[in-house]
């Protein structure tokens, strides 16, 4: 009876999350461009994968991704060796950067970007070549940023001065770096955290925090994230510059 | 039948995602840690979930959400549109026959962050670990706003045509600023919520929309003007959630001068 209710509870908060979308694109469909909904009913059949989807995913994130990323925090924590934590957080950083299928998109369009711009040559082989070196590249630098990140969390240093640092390595970079890789190196910073490694570095970062004495989960937990969308800029960037 | 296919073949390529993820969560279970993590059971049941979960909600995002989205900001950004909404000014464009693209761009933007999974479990940490004084729907709201603002300015230098790098500098001023004024408690997490806005349900339909804009405007490439959108949605929520936290430590600070007790918005639901 409980589960149910949980359910139910879910599917509530769910439907509350994704009215919005809803509200603006019937808005804007019908009020603005005055046209009619195509196929209304494969629309809501997927309006109602998508509330599923969202409570299933939530329970989810309840029931594994937040305890299993604690567990293991508490764990290395105690094991005590610092080898042995940074390996996984690089690992945890490149692992689920490198096959992440909104870097191999954006990669990709940064291969033909860099052909038609004359950067490399202008063929499969040689624009192939560019987003696979592109994508390592971003997948290295979430790995470092992850044990940056974790390193910083042992030691407590605050967190905005490495950010700000980061920042103004950017800007300089963006001074030197060819014009077109720019807006690739900005948004590549956001694809990277996808929604299941999110969740994880959450949960790692806090439960670290919590576990070692002295640092206070708030102000030392959070920030993986942080670093993870910040340096994968500074990579590109370079990697721009290289190339 | 074909949404059976469909739904077969994203839940195979979600399992692919997750799987270098799992290799390394159990790979280092395994080798370093040496010990079953505590409810082993409930976990897998938990990665179940988050399977099937995921899978359903990008099978609906493609069928419902997408097209939609995708094809509304082609329409919004088509000439057709834009010179039947507005006086023709001897053919050159003007930012201002764009307004319901900016429009557009900040309520799909706000709408699409909403509903963006990651956010929700950040905003629930954060909710957790604060003790209820963040709370995760506030949180979500000024994220959202952020979102808004950041797309909405993005879409109207992809209309002005001025150069990107300017506008993120001045964003990170404007974050360094708000850094040394805020309470140290939200510096980690605001910078945080730069980088988790940007997932499954934004980077599509806003990648969209600046591909869209950027191919109909006269004199603009959408390989190097299309780019961009991405990173005004994740500078301009750190400012918006330092802003939050301003704004509701301002407002308690307040209501305790008043006497009042009583919660104010940022309480959850």
């Amino acid at each position: 009876m409980s589960t149910l209710r949980g359910l139910w509870r879910l599917l509530l908060s769910s439907a509350r999350d994704l009215a919005p979308i809803v509200l603006v694109i019937a808005f804007f469909q019908a009020v603005i461009l005055q046209q009619p909904f195509p196929n209304l009913d494969k629309v809501i059949i997927g309006l109602v994968f998508v509330l599923v989807g969202l409570s299933l995913f939530v329970q989810g994130l309840e029931t594994g991704l937040f305890p299993i990323g604690e567990s293991m925090a508490n764990a290395f924590a105690r094991k005590g060796s610092l080898i042995a934590l940074l390996a996984f957080a690089f690992c945890l950083g490149f692992g689920t950067t490198v096959a992440e299928p909104a870097l191999i998109a954006v990669a990709a369009e940064a291969g033909r970007v860099a052909g038609a711009g004359g950067a490399i040559a202008d063929t499969e082989e040689a624009r192939g070549s560019y987003a696979f070196y592109l994508r390592m590249t971003v997948a290295l630098s979430v790995g470092a940023a992850l044990v940056l990140g974790v390193f910083r969390i042992l030691k407590g240093w605050p967190i905005q001065y490495l950010i700000i640092g980061g920042y103004v390595l950017v800007v300089v970079l963006t001074v030197f770096a060819p014009p077109e890789i720019v807006g690739i190196a900005y948004d590549s910073g956001g694809v990277t955290t996808s929604t299941i490694t999110v969740p994880l570095v959450t949960a790692l970062g806090v439960g670290l925090a919590s576990t070692i004495r002295g640092r206070n989960p708030m102000i030392d937990g959070f920030g993986l994230i942080a670093f993870a969308s910040l340096t994968p800029m500074i990579f590109v960037l370079i990697y721009g510059m290289v190339v | 039948m074909d949404l059976l296919m469909h739904t077969a073949t994203t839940g195979l390529s979600t399992m692919v995602d997750v799987l270098p993820i799992a290799a390394v969560l159990f790979g280092f279970q395994i080798l370093v840690i040496r010990r079953r993590p505590p409810n082993l059971k409930r976990v897998l049941a938990g990665f179940g979930y988050v399977l099937v979960g995921l899978t359903f909600f990008l099978v609906g995002l493609e069928q419902a959400l997408f097209p939609l989205g995708e094809t509304m900001a082609s329409q919004l950004t088509a000439p057709e549109f834009i010179r039947g909404s507005a006086v023709v000014r001897d053919g050159a464009i003007d930012w201002r026959d764009y307004l319901w693209v900016y429009v557009f761009a900040a309520a799909i933007g706000f709408s699409t962050t909403i509903a963006e999974p990651s956010l929700i479990a950040v905003a629930l940490k954060a909710e957790e670990i604060s003790g209820g004084s963040i709370g995760a729907f506030g949180l979500r709201i000024a994220v959202a706003i952020g979102v808004a603002a950041g797309v909405s300015i993005g879409a109207y230098r992809i209309v002005s045509g001025t150069p990107l790098p300017y506008y993120i500098m001045a964003g990170y001023v404007i974050v360094i600023l708000q850094t040394l004024r805020a309470t140290k408690m939200i510096i980690p997490l605001a910078y945080d919520s730069g980088g988790v806005t940007t997932s499954t349900v934004t980077v599509p339909v806003v990648a969209a929309l600046g591909l869209g804009l950027a191919s109909t405007i006269p004199g603009r490439s959408p390989l190097i003007d299309g780019f961009g959108l991405i990173a005004f949605a994740s500078v301009f929520p750190i400012m918006s959630v330092m802003g939050y936290a301003t704004l509701t430590s301002w407002l308690r600070a307040k209501r305790k001068g008043s006497g009042e007790g009583a919660r104010g918005k940022e309480k959850a639901p």
